[in-house]
């Protein structure tokens, strides 16, 4: 009698650490493929910089160190590996985009040119669409990591090998301030 | 209720919905074969109304938002225009941001501020907004409507609203047809049985009145339904764009502008953002009022979404 009670719990232990994992390993696929999305989107950010400065660079030639520091930041973004590094290479990329934009404001003729105001649609959007993929990781990522250290899974995540996975964090103290104003042209 | 409860209830809503119509023709066949069917070997109506039935349910589910996006003439945006290609790329943000495929996207070329979404399943949707959206609402509150309407698409609204517009165009259709035949049409006097009087004047009482009330009860029907789910998607919209303001004032400039969007007919009403009617919704209260809505009071769902943003 008592050797089939235990049998019994070992049996439905093990169902709930079958379960158990296999709810972790969909929510991990969930945020490896919302991360993927942040990188397609990161992407297409990098291929719209370089036409932007080529449309700009003629009217601005005084503003030399902005575009300079635009294109820098386009290529270490594009360099860089890990997460935590690439979130915060994509955030000084954006402050320097933010502030090409700014000086964009003092050149009428810039502001009026058609090409111009497309690509700042663009690029406008492309934050948005760099933002909203960040916004869905980030809560995929949330409920991986809090399902993971909840009791009682916490006690078989980390022996399954679970790894808590990095938030898409802004770091820019600007950027948390202020969300996406001065790019918000109607 | 979350978006889950919504979606399961949405489904057994309309399959609910699609039998109940199925059932309805049969019964106005029925009623055909008792009244003139006299003589005829086989129950003619009762059959030709049920495969009408069935026939106009698969047609609206297959093709039933291409009629709507026919009838109101929504053509493919242009994405040469800068405020077009502007909505294309909203559009396209809030299905990453909702992780859904993105939907196609038309435009009616109607100044009233509008929108709407329909489709049966979230692959195989389409948005539609009015010129007059693009050019009255800045880009944040064109991007509160489109979270709003890819709200309605994930929780399977765009598919019960769908089925519910193109079989109350259906069933207004047959009983208008039903009713010129009761009352212009030839009667034939003899009754199969007339035996049980009183039991027959009770089915052909009821008959009589389900043919001539069908319209309204399938209109108010329509009208129940859509309301409740405004606030959801309100909510759930909010969810996306983390700016729950953002609607509100997008809702207030609708409201504002409350004219007649004429291009959109009485059949797709219910699925719009707002009552394209032009009736000023927000001022409208009451019992009966509420009744004949297609959408909650605007100022309700402004109210609600200050209080998800602190400032109401």
């Amino acid at each position: 009698m008592l050797i089939w009670l235990v049998v019994a719990v070992l049996v439905l232990l093990g169902l709930w650490v079958i379960a158990a994992y296999n709810g972790l390993i969909s929510l991990k696929n969930q945020a490896l493929n919302g991360w993927k999305q942040i990188d397609v989107q990161l992407k297409r950010r990098h291929d719209l910089i370089p036409n932007l400065v080529e449309t700009v660079k003629g009217v601005m030639k005084f503003e030399q160190t902005t575009l300079t520091q635009v294109i820098e930041a386009r290529n270490k973004a594009i360099s860089a590996q890990s997460i935590a590094d690439k979130a915060a290479q994509e955030n000084v990329l954006t402050g320097a985009l933010r502030q090409l934009f700014a000086l964009v404001e003092n050149y009428p003729n810039l502001k009026s040119n058609e090409n111009v105001s497309k690509l700042q649609e663009e690029l406008v959007s492309t934050e948005n669409r760099i933002g909203f993929a960040r916004q869905f990781y980030n809560d995929i990522a949330t409920k991986f990591n809090i399902t993971q250290q909840t009791f009682p899974v916490n006690m078989i995540a980390t022996m399954l090998g679970f790894k808590p996975a990095d938030l898409f964090e802004v770091t820019d103290a600007a950027e948390k301030e202020a969300p996406k104003v001065d790019l918000n042209l109607k | 209720m979350n978006i889950y409860e919504q979606i399961t209830g949405n489904n057994r809503a309309t399959r609910i919905i699609v039998s109940v119509f199925i059932l309805f023709f049969l019964f106005i066949g029925f009623g055909f074969d008792y009244y003139y069917g006299v003589g005829l070997r086989a129950p003619i109506f009762t059959v030709i109304a049920l495969l009408f039935g069935l026939v106009s349910s698969y047609a609206g589910w297959r093709y039933g938002d291409k009629l709507i996006l026919s009838s109101t003439h929504a053509r493919e945006l242009d994405l040469n225009d800068p405020k077009q290609k502007q909505w294309q790329n909203v559009v396209e943000e809030m299905s990453i941001a909702s992780n859904m495929a993105l939907p196609k996207t038309y435009i009616i070329d109607d100044p009233d501020p509008n929108a709407f979404a329909t489709g049966r399943s979230p692959e195989i949707s389409s948005i539609v907004v009015t010129r007059g959206l693009l050019e009255v609402l800045n880009r944040d509150e064109q991007q509160a409507v489109a979270a709003h309407e890819m709200s309605h698409i994930r929780n399977f609204d765009i598919r019960i609203m769908l089925m519910i517009a193109v079989l109350v165009g259906s069933i207004a259709l047959i009983s208008d047809w039903a009713r010129r035949g009761l009352f212009r049409g030839e009667r034939r006097s003899s009754r199969r049985d007339s035996g049980s009087g009183a039991a027959v004047l009770i089915i052909l009482a009821i008959w009589l009145a389900t043919v001539i009330l069908a319209p309204l009860l399938s209109q108010i029907m329509a009208m129940f339904v859509s309301r409740r789910r405004e606030y959801l998607a309100d909510a759930s919209g909010a969810e996306l764009t983390r700016n729950p303001l953002a609607l509100a004032s997008a809702l207030e400039k609708i409201d504002s502008r409350a004219e007649p969007t004429r291009s959109i007919n009485q059949g797709s009403a219910h699925l719009c953002i707002c009552d394209p009617k032009g009736r000023p919704i927000g001022v409208r209260e009451g019992r009966l009022a509420d009744l004949f809505a297609t959408h909650p009071p605007i100022n309700r769902r402004i109210e609600a979404l200050k209080q998800m943003a602190y400032v109401a």
